[in-house]
């Protein structure tokens, strides 16, 4: 982007080259993933618990998430309330297959000793009544039609989220919502998806879910120590990756215009962008990262169950980006674990209690008080979050030349040094 | 003198129980005509003799009736005389005359027989009473005479009721007496005219038991023929596979009719194939390969043919065999003319409950409405004059509510408590708003996307300590007894006080507000602050100042909300954020900025959330489900909302 020349005969700097943070990036990850495979119970040591591990997979699927948060929101400006249900969408779409080979096998081995062969008629009335007897229903409901095959349900935790988010951004970008409204539509949208798949004729069980999805099918042999391990890998692998394509997305002139829809979307279209058709892939794409890190965080989670589509679910989302520093890939990553494990650790009650004399905080029941507060006081104090701390250091050195760095508010460095 | 006294009292003791007794008194003569029937006290033969008592006219034979259903007619074991009589002691009873009730004297209890009639005659005596109940001085007696006759109506009624109607005087009474007769001549006249224009009388009459008094009257049974008969009883043709007569249903009515073969259920059918499975096969079949139907169809049918089990028809056969016949439901219960009588009385009827159900419906609506009004102004205020996204208004709506708990934990009179709890709630959120306009929003009025998630954060905050307060169970906030209750308007309409209090609670505030920002001095700083806070600076205004008012008056107001709110619905921590989405959909579809666009926001949200519930009553999730789907359309089309702003102001 730098060093353009007219001629054309320019070769391009590697990614990771120009942005040094890509490189410090990845290899922390890869140390991370080294250091808890060696201090697990699956291949190391045993240092580290296995509900541990499966603490840190799902941390990681968390700040793949936010990654697309930050990606839509930081650099595009789309404060989207909806990235979460995207995310659990990726997780229905893998927990039905899950749930459906499992339960299969449950119920061809109990027919196994039966007299007669079980016709396939047989097998599936029973694999129904297994899963929907909990709702009253003992048949399957057309959105499983495919749920047997696991390449189509893959194929699903991309395209479902993708497009759902295709769709309402196309209606939502075309009659030009934009800013509080776009917020308030999507979160509204989340609302409409929890409240369906909250009644039992949904189709995905209601209020209980789908469950028992920690246990792959016919894989019951392999201990979770190693199955936690396999998702903690995926889980970082899926992270580096989408780290790299956002990196490489909001590198080239692609990010300029969407950093500049950000800051100005009139201008931008007036110069003659497609506005729309930008918002509509990243908001469509971002879906499709949320949809995956779904996907990988459900298995390790066990559960999955229409509270976790909640639109509150969207709005943490948001908070962990806020507190990270929006408008940073790396922010974003350093929210969403900083602020989930903190909240794992106050909410799992190892927190010490605080005793004032006449009232004693307890962190489980306070933490939410904390936290609401503490982020009420990062908007208004630390716009950029705790990814500004780079820049503390790093402003020191160097100052970085390419344009648009930057939180959303103060504009470009350029402009900032312009000003002074 | 006391001698005289002595022999008299003996005089009249031994001459009063034979001399008393008049036997030749008709209502005596009447009892002993039927004696021997009466004595013999059998449900099925005594109807002679209460017919015979109660037809006599007598004046005296109400109170046999009575004192007879009651057990306490006695009969002489010797002379075959009945008599009243009340046990003394256990030997001992005291007698009267059947004729006037006059008492006869005490005699010993083995002279006397008494009669025990068993309930089912008892039930026939008190059918008998009914006649003079109805023409009883008392209206309550003749009131309640009505109702046992409407509660377990018979064709001897009939009668009695007309006659009674000739001589009431209350009008009222008569009213309800004409109707009775006629619900009892649609069941019991003998002349089909007479009851077809009685049925013809009640259409379109909500009541529910003219609807219970003809719903038997077109009772049908579903029969099968080959061909659909000419008489007019065919109340419709079915045809098989269909909602009202499934595939099954039709080929076993056949089946029943030993018109067909049976079928089979898939179950039974495996069964009889484990049951004759010999050397790991079933009829020569191998037992591995009948993992298909179709491979167990032929297996059964093999053993269907060395006899070992029925035949059955196979799916093919059942096709054919229901093409074959033509279904149709006859009535049974009343001759076809009363019948489709009674039939296009209940359509009558049912088209008009229709329409009082479409009233009811709009009535709920309306309410729903009003709710989502009362939760949705204080944003409109907030959110639509000032453009500041108040993520935490749901939760001044819960502290509203909490606010009016909490008077009422301190005054117990609901009226008083609920009047100190509107102005104090008010109060309270007006404070918190306030405060949060200083201390947070001020500082973020040109970066919306922060507020609103500046005022998530305080949003979080409050429902936990609201929770860490109050706890997570919902608490009560009672009405006064005086919003207890609804207004009925009929069998189908009605619509609770506290929902009209809701209502009217709206229109005030939609007054109020109203009047607040177009005739005050405050309104005309408001609106000017909001078009140009420099331009109004200048004039002598401080936009702070006005900013924090206006902040705190919409807040204010949320917290009355909440009480009204918290009156309909149970208190919870979570109650702002049930309302919040639905609140801020409210103010957009209405139109952001008008006030009067969000009372045309809320009606439409209400009205269509109450459509779509009618639709799919079992399922209200799914109702709110469509609507936001449908708000999110109908932004597509509208994104300004009902009412949009135009020129300066809407680029504000």
């Amino acid at each position: 982007m730098s060093e353009t020349s007219l001629t054309g005969s320019h070769t391009r700097t590697p990614l990771a080259l120009r942005f040094p943070s890509v490189l410090i990036f990845l290899a922390v990850l890869g140390l991370f993933t080294l250091g808890v495979t060696i201090l697990s119970e699956g291949f190391g040591i045993g240092v580290i618990s296995t509900s541990f591990v499966k603490t840190l997979g799902k941390t990681l699927c968390l700040c793949l998430v936010a990654l697309a948060m930050d990606l839509v929101w930081g650099y595009c400006g789309i404060l989207s309330l909806g990235h979460m249900a995207f995310f659990g969408l990726g997780g229905y779409a893998i927990g039905m297959w899950l749930m459906y080979e499992r339960t299969r096998l449950i119920v061809v081995d109990s027919l196994v000793a039966s007299e007669l062969p079980p016709t396939a008629q047989e097998i599936s009335d029973g694999i129904a009544t297994q899963i929907f007897g909990v709702v009253g229903a003992s048949e399957f409901p057309p959105v499983w039609a495919f749920a047997h095959s696991l390449p189509i349900q893959l194929a699903f935790v991309v395209l479902i989220p993708g497009l759902f988010a295709l769709i309402f951004g196309w209606l939502a970008f075309r009659s030009r919502v934009t800013g509080v409204y776009l917020s308030i539509l999507t979160q509204a949208m989340t609302l409409a998806l929890s409240l369906y798949l909250f009644q039992n004729d949904s189709g995905l069980r209601g209020n209980n879910g789908l469950s028992g999805l920690q246990n792959l099918p016919s894989l019951d042999a392999v201990p979770q120590a190693t199955v936690s391990l396999w998702f903690f890998w995926g889980s970082a692998f899926a992270l580096g990756a989408g780290y790299l394509l956002c990196a490489w997305i909001v590198s080239g002139k692609f990010g300029s215009v969407i950093r500049a829809i950000r800051d100005d979307e009139a201008r931008v279209r007036f110069l003659g962008y497609p506005v729309d058709a930008f918002k509509l892939f990243i908001f469509t794409l971002t879906a499709v990262i949320a949809g995956i890190a779904g996907a990988l965080y459900y298995p390790q989670a066990g559960i999955i169950n229409p509270t976790e589509i909640a639109p509150i679910a969207s709005i943490y989302l948001a908070v962990w980006v806020a507190i990270g520093g929006r408008g940073r890939l790396y922010g974003a990553v350093i929210g969403a674990a900083f602020v989930s494990l903190l909240s794992t650790w106050f909410t799992g009650g190892q927190a010490p209690d605080i005793n004032l004399g006449f009232y004693t905080i307890q962190w489980v029941n306070w933490w939410t008080v904390l936290l609401g507060l503490s982020f009420v006081a990062v908007t208004l104090f630390a716009p950029k979050g705790l990814g500004g701390l780079v820049d503390l250091i790093v402003d020191r050195t160097s100052p970085n030349r390419h344009g648009a760095d930057l939180g959303p508010d103060p504009g470009a460095l350029r402009e900032k040094e312009a000003e002074k | 003198m006391l001698n005289i006294l002595r022999l008299l009292t003996f005089a009249l003791a031994v001459a009063a129980p034979a001399s008393a007794q008049q036997a030749d008194a008709p209502i005596q003569k009447v009892l002993q005509e039927h004696g021997d029937i009466i004595s013999k006290s059998s449900r099925r033969t005594i109807g002679p003799a209460i017919d015979a008592l109660a037809d006599s006219g007598l004046p005296a034979a109400r109170e046999v009736l009575n004192r007879w259903q009651a057990k306490q007619m006695w009969r002489n074991e010797e002379t075959g005389l009945y008599v009243f009589a009340e046990e003394v002691d256990s030997d001992t009873l005291r007698i009267f005359d059947v004729a006037d009730g006059m008492e006869i004297g005490t005699a010993p209890d083995d002279d006397y027989d008494q009669l025990k009639p068993n309930s089912g005659i008892r039930g026939m005596i008190g059918a008998a009473l009914v006649r003079f109940q109805l023409t009883d001085p008392d209206p309550a007696m003749r009131l309640q005479a009505l109702e046992t006759i409407a509660r377990d109506a018979e064709a001897a009624h009939l009668q009695t009721l007309r006659g009674a109607i000739e001589t009431e005087q209350d009008k009222a009474i008569a009213a309800a007496m004409v109707r009775l007769e006629r619900l009892l001549t649609i069941q019991f006249a003998e002349d089909d005219a007479d009851r077809i224009k009685a049925i013809e009388s009640f259409a379109g009459d909500l009541g529910v038991d003219v609807r219970a008094t003809l719903n038997p009257l077109v009772r049908t049974r579903l029969e099968t023929a080959d061909a659909v008969p000419e008489t007019k009883d065919v109340a419709r043709v079915l045809s098989p596979a269909s909602d009202a007569l499934p595939r099954e249903d039709a080929y076993d009515l056949l089946v029943s009719a030993d018109l067909a073969k049976p079928r089979i259920s898939r179950e039974d059918k495996r069964a009889a194939l484990v049951a004759n499975l010999e050397n790991g096969a079933v009829a020569g079949v191998q037992v591995a390969t009948l993992d298909t139907e179709a491979a167990r169809d032929i297996a059964y049918a093999v053993l269907a043919q060395q006899g070992k089990v029925e035949p059955v028809a196979t799916e093919a056969e059942i096709d054919a065999t229901l093409d074959k016949f033509v279904f149709f439901e006859r009535y049974i219960a009343a001759p076809p003319a009363v019948a489709l009588a009674a039939a296009s009385a209940l359509k009558s009827i049912e088209n008009k409950v229709a329409v009082n159900q479409g009233l009811d419906l709009g009535l709920d609506a309306l309410s729903l409405a009003s709710i989502y009004f009362l939760a949705a102004i204080g944003l409109a205020i907030t959110f639509g004059v000032m453009r500041v996204i108040n993520m935490a208004h749901g939760e001044f709506i819960m502290m509203g509510a909490y606010t009016g708990y909490v008077v009422q934990q301190i005054v117990p009179d609901y009226t008083l408590s609920i009047i100190i709890a509107l102005p104090l709630a008010f109060a309270v959120t007006f404070g918190a708003g306030v405060a949060m306009e200083r201390l947070v929003i001020r500082w973020l009025y040109h970066r919306p996307l922060e507020t609103l998630l500046a005022t998530f954060g305080i949003s979080i905050a409050l429902q936990q300590i609201a929770k860490n307060i109050f706890g997570t169970q919902a608490r009560p906030l009672t009405s006064p007894d005086w919003l207890d209750g609804s207004l009925i308007i009929n069998d189908i309409v009605s619509i609770s006080y506290i929902r009209i209090a809701i209502f009217v609670l709206a229109l005030l505030f939609l007054g109020l507000i109203l009047l607040v920002m177009n005739r005050t001095r405050l309104g005309l700083e408001v609106r000017a602050v909001t078009q140009n806070p420099r331009m109004a600076a200048s004039m002598g205004i401080n936009p702070d100042r006005i900013n924090m008012l206006t902040f705190g008056f919409g807040s204010g107001i949320a917290g009355i909300a909440g009480v009204a709110i918290g009156l309909y619905a149970k208190v919870t921590s979570e109650m702002g954020s049930d309302y919040i989405v639905q609140s801020f959909m409210t103010v957009v579809v209405g139109g952001v900025g008008n006030i009067w666009g969000t009372l045309l926001g809320a009606t439409l949200v209400g009205t269509l959330q109450k459509g779509i519930e009618f639709l799919n009553p079992s399922n209200t999730l799914a109702a709110q489900t469509y609507m936001i789907l449908f708000i999110i359309l109908f932004i597509q089309f509208r994104p300004r909302g009902i009412i949009a702003l135009k020129g300066r102001a809407a680029e504000a």
